[in-house]
């Protein structure tokens, strides 16, 4: 199938276009994109879907380097199919899950089974992360190369951080060799033990234990000093905290290779979503203060932060419905994140294109080698629109205003704390590897 | 009172908390009577939901209860099909579905009471929620307080210990903030957030100082099980530091009068021979506790009229 998307806002950070054009689409590949003053792209198939996008965004698909699918062995929070059907509809076209499944994937015939359902299920493209170490228990490295070959494209043992520094050390320096970066959840565990919402007064007068903002940033300084040391690839998973973007910017300032994200929920919302023991906006790292929030904002637009990743992490409506203390944590993220992420681009946070690049070309340059290799797919081939891409590709209605309705979300998770709230902007079609999805 | 339950002090005004107190007082003339008992709320149940071990305050609602001629269950959790996995939520639809109008809940967990008194038509009562309240013995503290002084506004109140981990300490705050007393914290680092004092309260690491002129002091109960987690090296250290003896209670008012909500432990936050001592009103809370909670019970009663 060809498909013209005509007179939309093009913005490809990649090709640094950010005007009206069209955009062709000849199967699973992008055919090319036209700008207003160039010849009109030519098809000669007349089997021709014609799209008008006058007045909407079109933009590279979204990849977001920070999923948890729960599938293996957590069927009953997400799965291949629902998670990946919630990707699309939030304008993602790749997700990258993580491997606190069940089992962990921590060996390659755990990433050949996501990817074999993936494949089967699946609406957009999957990439495994791999854990660190076996069973994510932070004891011995898994089979970091093996799991690459078996298309693992990062590493990461996410909300169980290796404690062990040697351990960390070892894990940046041997994943050097194969070109894959390892992410790292920032938390030392003994500092954030117990902790359930972020420490400070809300978290005294609501008598919750509070996990410290510095229980993030000894980590960050830890992990940026390993970097440093091995010349690893470090990416830093949501980032919350003021002084973790204070060490990032310090990092980058010095020249060390790391990368870092941050997530929707750290730059929309504060602790303050956390009174009357909302379990809904329990999460890990907790959502901390204003001066957090503006700092995040602040580093996503000086470049510190280079990507906006979902964290999405869905759970079934019961776990969240009980006691804080023990209601798991995690936010459904995926279906409200470009609308979020839009509201930066209102209010002048980043411009239209600097969000594309955080939510697409960024994370594709930094999984890039991987996205090389794997599964055939050529270098380059996710997180822009030149010729030869693969199609994927959203067409964001950016005047929309939609009420989110968590029971709508098609993920099987329906935790969020933006249910209620009234956003702008949302992707009316996805097109992933050239298979179109439309919403409205 | 206008609301349905009583989840902690934060949540009231200054008029709810004097209305409680005022009542509890003609309450306590009836606890002094021969025939202890009324018959105010003939007719309803409670249910007391204890998740966490407790004898006093269970025992206090069960008697505030049966002396309003309410009938009283106790549902403690080793029995309950609580250890047979059942969620908090259908436990307490469970109860309320055998007609109970109060539930009196303590649990480990803060916020507890509030999460089930969004699903419950019943009244709830916070018999203590992990860190966060223990709204009825502030309000009997606050009770006892005005008995022996007349009033609470313009005192100053000493509270020494465990602040931090500590549901009576921040009920106590909140209630003696909004009656107008001034509140002293008193205790080591590790056991007074730092961010407190913007509740308006002073914080003192010294006792010696913080004790110095006030009118009250409640001492807090330091749990056993603080030890060996970093807070304190050894009860012994926390005693000899921030122990209440009879030499540092001279260095408050003459007057002044010495509050423990219990069970103590002599010789760790508190000296026996202060506890027993004439300044000691550390029995009479246990009193005043009951017609408190009788109070409750009757003035939450009257929202279902």
């Amino acid at each position: 199938m060809k498909i013209l998307i005509k007179n939309g806002h093009i913005i490809d950070p990649s090709q640094q276009i950010d005007g009206i054009g069209d955009v062709l689409i000849e199967e699973e590949k992008i055919k090319g994109v036209r700008s207003q003053k160039q010849n009109e792209l030519r098809t000669q198939n007349s089997e021709l879907r014609t799209i008008d996008a006058k007045g909407m965004f079109v933009i590279p698909g979204l990849i977001d380097m920070h999923t948890h699918l729960r599938e293996p062995g957590l069927e009953y929070k997400e799965t291949i199919k629902t998670g990946t059907l919630a990707a699309v509809k939030g304008g993602f076209t790749t997700v990258c899950c993580m491997p606190n499944t069940n089992p962990v994937n921590d060996h390659a015939s755990v990433t050949e089974f996501i990817l074999k359902r993936a494949s089967e299920e699946g609406y957009c493209s999957v990439f495994p992360i791999g854990a660190i170490t076996k069973g994510q228990k932070g004891e011995e490295l898994a089979e970091i190369g093996t799991m690459k070959d078996a298309g693992c494209v990062a590493f990461s043992d996410d909300g169980r951080p290796v404690m062990n520094s040697l351990l960390m050390r070892r894990a940046l320096e041997y994943s050097k060799i194969f070109g894959v970066p390892i992410i790292s959840h920032c938390e030392d565990t003994n500092l954030s033990e117990g902790g359930v919402m972020n420490e400070g007064l809300l978290s005294t007068t609501l008598g919750l234990k509070g996990m410290p903002d510095v229980a993030e940033e000894v980590m960050v300084a830890r992990d940026i000093a390993l970097a440093e040391l091995t010349g690893g690839r470090l990416h830093i998973a949501h980032v919350s905290t003021e002084g973790s973007v204070r060490l990032i910017r310090d990092a980058k300032e010095r020249g060390i290779n790391i990368t870092a994200e941050t997530c929707p929920h750290y730059f929309s919302i504060t602790e303050d979503a956390v009174k009357g023991y909302n379990t809904n906006a329990k999460v890990n790292p907790p959502l901390r203060t204003k001066k957090d929030v503006e700092a995040i904002k602040k580093g996503l637009k000086d470049g510190t932060i280079d990507i906006i990743a979902t964290d999405h992490a869905p759970h079934r409506i019961d776990e969240k419905l009980r006691e804080f203390d023990f209601a798991p944590s995690g936010i459904s993220g995926l279906e409200t994140a470009l609308s979020l992420s839009l509201r930066l681009v209102e209010e002048g946070v980043l411009t239209a294109s600097q969000m594309v690049e955080k939510m697409s070309l960024n994370p594709a340059r930094i999984l890039g080698s991987l996205i090389t290799h794997h599964l055939s797919l050529v270098a380059g081939s996710k997180g822009t629109l030149k010729p030869g891409a693969d199609a994927d590709v959203v067409i964001v209605d950016t005047i929309k205003e939609f009420k989110v309705e968590a029971e709508k979300f098609v993920s099987k998770g329906k935790n969020t704390p933006f249910d209620g709230w009234m956003l702008k902007g949302i992707p009316i079609i996805t097109i992933s590897m050239g298979r179109m999805y439309e919403w409205q | 009172m206008i609301k349905k339950d009583l989840l902690g002090i934060k949540e009231l005004t200054v008029e709810e908390i004097n209305l409680i107190l005022d009542t509890a007082a003609g309450f306590k003339d009836v606890l002094g009577r021969d025939i202890k008992k009324v018959p105010a709320l003939r007719g309803r149940t409670a249910v007391n939901l204890f998740f966490e071990p407790s004898t006093r305050t269970r025992t206090s609602f069960e008697l505030a209860a049966k002396r309003l001629s309410t009938d009283v269950i106790n549902f403690s959790v080793p029995t309950s099909s609580v250890v047979k996995g059942e969620s908090l939520i259908d436990t307490a639809l469970t109860i309320q579905a055998l007609g109970a109008d109060f539930v009196i809940i303590r649990h480990s967990s803060s916020g507890v009471p509030h999460l089930l008194a969004k699903s419950l038509r019943a009244s709830v009562i916070n018999a203590g929620d992990g860190m966060n309240e223990h709204p009825t013995q502030a309000l009997l503290d606050s009770f006892t307080i005005r008995e022996k002084k007349g009033r609470i506004e313009g005192l100053t109140v000493a509270i020494v210990g465990d602040v931090c981990h500590s549901r009576v300490a921040k009920s106590n705050i909140y209630a003696l903030t909004k009656l107008g007393a001034r509140a002293r914290l008193i205790g080591p680092p590790t056991l007074i957030p730092e961010e407190i004092v913007s509740l308006g309260v002073e914080v003192f690491h010294n006792i010696d100082e913080g004790l110095k002129a006030v009118d009250v002091i409640m001492v807090l109960r330091i749990q056993m099980e603080r030890q060996g987690k970093g807070f304190f090296p050894s009860t012994e250290e926390y005693f000899k530091n921030w122990g209440l003896t009879s030499d540092r209670l001279s260095l408050a008012k003459d007057d002044a009068i010495v509050m423990h909500p219990g069970p103590m432990n002599r010789g760790v936050e508190i000296a026996s021979d202060v506890a027993d001592g004439p300044k000691s009103v550390i029995l009479k809370q246990v009193t005043n506790g009951l017609a408190v909670r009788m109070a409750v019970l009757y003035l939450l009663a009257g929202v279902h009229e």
